[in-house]
Parts: structure tokens; sequence; C-alpha cells
């Protein structure tokens, strides 16, 4: 593995080295690195580029590490994985991409994620998406993310690209069957004349089924960001949508959120907000001593933390 | 230690919201300024900590001329200010928060220790959000923490009793004794509690911009409760009562 490789997999997946469990490290379109493990079976797809990711019923406790690294500029990667999570377990997959662009044409990859959650199972998804390189060449990641949920299933996604991105569409959806619960956080930072849609759909087709989204995104300099989250409520069921934003400079935002209920027992809340950063919380942070610069970047970072 | 020269400061359209101020105040002392609502107050504890521009006047700290000085220049030269209305902070911890304050990241321990001392049971917090799933009581108590956490020679806290219930008010004037008089060499207190006034060495007293009286706690204690019982007796019961 190069030096390139290994930063880029320590920004995304925090990895300093071969992760322990099962993994799959995919490089410029191919694999780069693969183990499966007893419970945790990673196979290539036959039909299209793509992993399967067998998790068996009642693995507990174990991990799946599954980062993409492009470091070739001009390279189109489009890739298919399949998530196959067995009834009762409970996993932590951590994805992320990082793309290196050095030249002077767009690196591209695409990611089609398909989820299935099985009846009672836990899982939490971490996908970071990081862009990095000093060439004109643009860095697209677009995102496609499906999830299934059988009865009682948990999951948690963490979904987060706060660095040298130019151009992101992410689309999610989700079905939830009864009593399970969906968590999806996502935080988004843009700067420069970067581009960020993200549509989401969730649809609550359970009794008792739950689902929380919680948005945070800043916008700076010139960047655009469009966010569009859809609840739709079927049975009996709740859901928050949460978006915050912080707006600088000449960034624009638009959050379009849409919740409709289809049962009377439905309870769908939408919350959404977007303003600059509070002239009292600088003001603050000044007088622990902070510079007006210091005070900003204190108060991003944390509100993406 | 801290001289205000004929500090004026004017809004266009409402006038001279502080007034020519002229005074000392003397190294190692526990100042309260007290005084009816919108007589400048505030205003005049943030012209000192640099948030606000005087319009004309000189603000002098340890004879240094700090009345060009921006407020992280202050603020390292010894000055800290806990507002009347803290800010929230989305996604910050209270011991980032705290931890920001004194300058280094703060251990667990000394994090609860602060807190203990604003009458906050302290584990329930570390970790959780400055943000708006606070009560204004919590927040405010986690304002005067962030003070608590900062070695100063000139603290400043802007009506920390409000939003307080009685039970902890206790707690903190206590803490206001022995804390802030061991970590801050000056501590200036807006205040309306006469508990907080009982353990000043100096009152200030502040209206319509000016300053009505200044001077030894027994000095003006009497006088200035005395015109408190009339405002209250008064029928009308309003603050003018208090400045005619
Ligand atoms: N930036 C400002 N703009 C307009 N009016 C202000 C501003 N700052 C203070 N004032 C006014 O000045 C007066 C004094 O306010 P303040 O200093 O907050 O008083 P206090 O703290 O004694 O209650 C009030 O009438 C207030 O409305
Ligand atoms: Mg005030």
């Amino acid at each position: 593995m190069d030096q390139l490789t290994k930063t880029i997999l320590e920004q995304v997946a925090d990895l300093h080295d071969i992760p322990q469990g099962a993994y799959n490290i995919r490089q410029d379109g191919q694999s780069a690195g693969r183990r499966s493990t007893e419970n945790i079976i990673i196979q290539p797809k036959k039909d299209k580029p793509g992993i399967d990711i067998l998790i068996k019923p009642n693995t507990k406790n174990e991990s799946v590490h599954i980062p993409v690294v492009v470091t070739q500029s001009g390279l189109t990667d489009l890739v298919y994985n399949h998530f196959e999570v067995g009834e009762n377990a409970d996993v932590l997959i951590v994805a992320g991409c990082g793309v290196h662009n050095d030249g002077s044409k767009a690196s591209r990859h695409d990611g089609i994620h398909t989820f299935h959650i099985g009846k009672n199972a836990k899982l939490r998804y971490v996908e970071k998406h990081y862009g990095q390189g000093e060439g004109s060449g643009e860095r697209i990641l677009n995102p496609t993310t499906v999830i299934e949920m059988e009865e009682g299933a948990y999951c948690e996604m963490e979904m987060v690209q706060i660095k040298g991105v130019d151009s992101t569409k992410r689309e999610t959806s989700a079905k939830l069957k009864a009593g399970a619960k969906l968590i999806m956080i996502e935080k988004l930072m843009t700067h420069g004349r970067q581009e960020a849609v993200s549509n989401m759909d969730i649809e609550l087709n359970g009794p008792d089924s739950v689902t929380q989204i919680i948005s945070r995104s800043v916008a700076k300099e010139d960047s655009i960001q469009i966010f569009h989250p859809k609840a739709i409520g079927n049975e009996r069921c709740r859901a928050h949508v949460q978006c915050d934003s912080i707006i600088m400079d000449r960034a624009k935002i638009s959050s379009i959120p849409e919740i409709a209920a289809n049962h009377p027992e439905a309870e769908i809340v939408h919350e959404a907000a977007i303003g600059r950063i509070n002239n009292d919380q600088l003001l603050k942070l000044q007088t622990f001593g902070l510079t007006a610069e210091e005070a900003e970047s204190v108060i991003v970072e944390g509100f993406l933390s | 230690m801290l001289k205000l020269q004929n500090l004026t400061f004017e809004i266009e359209g409402k006038g001279k919201i502080i007034d020519d101020i002229s005074f000392e105040m003397p190294s190692g002392k526990f100042l309260v300024i007290t005084g009816p609502n919108g007589g400048g107050k505030s205003t005049l504890a943030r012209l000192i900590m640099g948030i606000e521009r005087p319009t004309s006047g000189r603000i002098i700290f340890n004879d240094v001329d700090i009345t060009e000085k921006s407020i992280s220049e202050r603020a390292k030269m010894g000055i800290g200010f806990g507002f009347q209305q803290p800010p929230r902070f989305k996604g910050m911890t209270v011991r980032r928060l705290l931890s920001l304050a004194e300058g280094k990241e703060l251990t667990e321990d000394r994090c609860c220790n602060y807190l203990t001392q604003v009458g906050l049971c302290s584990k329930d917090y570390l970790n959780r959000e400055a943000d708006f799933s606070l009560s204004g009581g919590e927040m405010k108590r986690i304002e005067i923490a962030t003070l608590m956490a900062r070695e100063l020679k000139l603290a400043i806290y802007d009506e920390p009793e409000a939003g307080i219930d009685l039970w902890s008010f206790k707690t903190l004037v206590e803490s206001f004794k022995t804390m802030s008089k061991s970590r801050h060499e000056s501590v200036m207190i807006i205040s309306h509690q006469e508990r907080i006034m009982q353990i000043a060495d100096d009152v200030l007293m502040l209206a319509n911009g000016r300053i009505r009286a200044y001077g030894t706690r027994e000095e003006i204690l009497p006088t200035l409760m005395g015109e408190l019982e009339n405002c209250e007796l008064s029928p009308e019961g309003s603050d003018n009562k208090w400045i005619s």
C-alpha cells in the first residue's frame, strides 16, 4: 500500500493499517485486498462490479471495513454493493470513499449500496467522503443507498462529507417494517464552488416503526446545497426530520421537506433552520481569547461533530 | 487597576446610553454594579470587554490604554465576561466549552469541580451539549463556570442570578466568595441581589448612563435599601421612582 492510499484510508475509515475482521479495499476500480471471516463473507458479484457482504444471523460485535480509494484522474468507478445483515446480528460497517485527483479530468465514484437488515438485527453504518489533490479535475461522488428493514431491525447511519468533494448527489431511500427503527445522520460541508444535493425517501410501512433524520450542514463561499428529505407514514409510526444549516459568505442552501401521513396515527415532524453563525457565539469565544476566525472554525467544527 | 475616563457611548436616535462616566476600580476589589433596568449596566460591561466601542473617552487597564484593543486582546490581558444572556452552541459539549474557556483540554475531574461550584450535578452535564436542550438557568450556570475556569485579573459577571432558583443561588454566592475571589484578582458583578451586595467591598449605582453613587458597601447599601423600600411601597412601583 503506498503512502497516498494510506493517507486516504486514514481520512475515510480511520485506518492506519489492514483492519481487523472482514474487509474489502477497492482502489481505482479493482480489489486491493479482501478478507472474509467465519461469520462475514465478502464475495465479488458475478454479473456486475461490486461485492456482496453476507453477515450470518446472530453475528455479534464484528465489524466490516469497505473503503474505496480513487487516485486515477479521469476514472469513473461504478460499483454495486449489497449488504445482507442476518437476523439478530449486531455489527458495524465502516464504508467511505476518498478521491485524490491531481489531473485535469473528472474522477468519479458512484457507489450503489443496498441493505437488507433482518429481523431484530442491529447495524451501525459509518460512511465518510473525502476529496484531495491539486488538479483542476473535479472530484465527484454520487452515492445511492437503498435500505430495507425487517421487523424490529435497528439501523444507525452516519454519512459525513466534510472536505474536498466538488460535486455530490446523494439518493437515499428506506422502507421500514413493524417496529423497525432508522436513525440517519448526515453531515455536510461545502466550500468553493461545490454543489451537494441530498434526496431522502423514507417509508414507514409497519406499525410502530420509527425514524429520525438529522441533517447538519455548513455551506461556505460560493457553494450550493439542496436538501429534499421526505418521510411517508403509512402506518402508526413516528418520524422526526431535522435539518439545520449554517450559511456563510455567498453560499446558497435550500431545504425542501416533504412529509406525508397516510394513517391517522402517523406522527411526523419536520424542523428546518438555515442561518448565519450567531454573533453572540463569536463574541463569547473571543472573550476566551480566540480570534474571530478561530471562533468561527470552533463553532463550525462543533456543529458538525 | 481599571480606570474609565469620560467614557461615553451614544447610539443615534437613542442618545447617550453611557454618559461621560469616570471612575477607578482599585485592584483586589469585589465591586457590585446595580441600578434600574435600562440604566446602562450591561453596556458598561460590554465596553470594558471590548464588545462595544465607546463614542469617546478612554479605558485604562493596569496602566495600559485598551480603548482600541480587540476583545481577544483584552481576554489575553486577563479580562473575562459572563453574558447576561449566554449564547448556546449546537454540537458543543459543556466540557469542550469549559476547555475552550480555560484554554486547554480539561480533565473530567476539573470540569466536574467547576460545575459543582455553580450547583450543577457535574456527571450529568459534562457531555451534554450546550445547546437549547439546557434550561435558561442551566445555561446561565455554565456561563458562570466558564469564568470560574479562568485565571483572571478582572472577572465581569452580568446578572449571574438571572434564572437561578433560590437554593442554587445560595451555593453560587458561596462560590463567588471562595472560588472567584481566589482565581480572580478583581470581580465586577452586575446584580440586583442583596445577597451578592452583602459580599461586595464596593457598590456602584448606575442610572440613565450615569453614576448615581459609588462607595463602600457600608456607605451605599443603607441608602440603596431605603430607596428600594420606597420603591416597593410606592403605588406605581416603577423603576423611575428609584432614579428620581
Ligand atoms: N446596541 C444597542 N442598540 C440600541 N439600544 C441599545 C443598545 N445597547 C443598549 N441599548 C439601550 O441602552 C439602554 C441600556 O441598556 P443596558 O446596558 O442593557 O441596561 P441594563 O443592563 O442596565 O439593564 C437600554 O435602553 C437599551 O435598550
Ligand atoms: Mg443588563
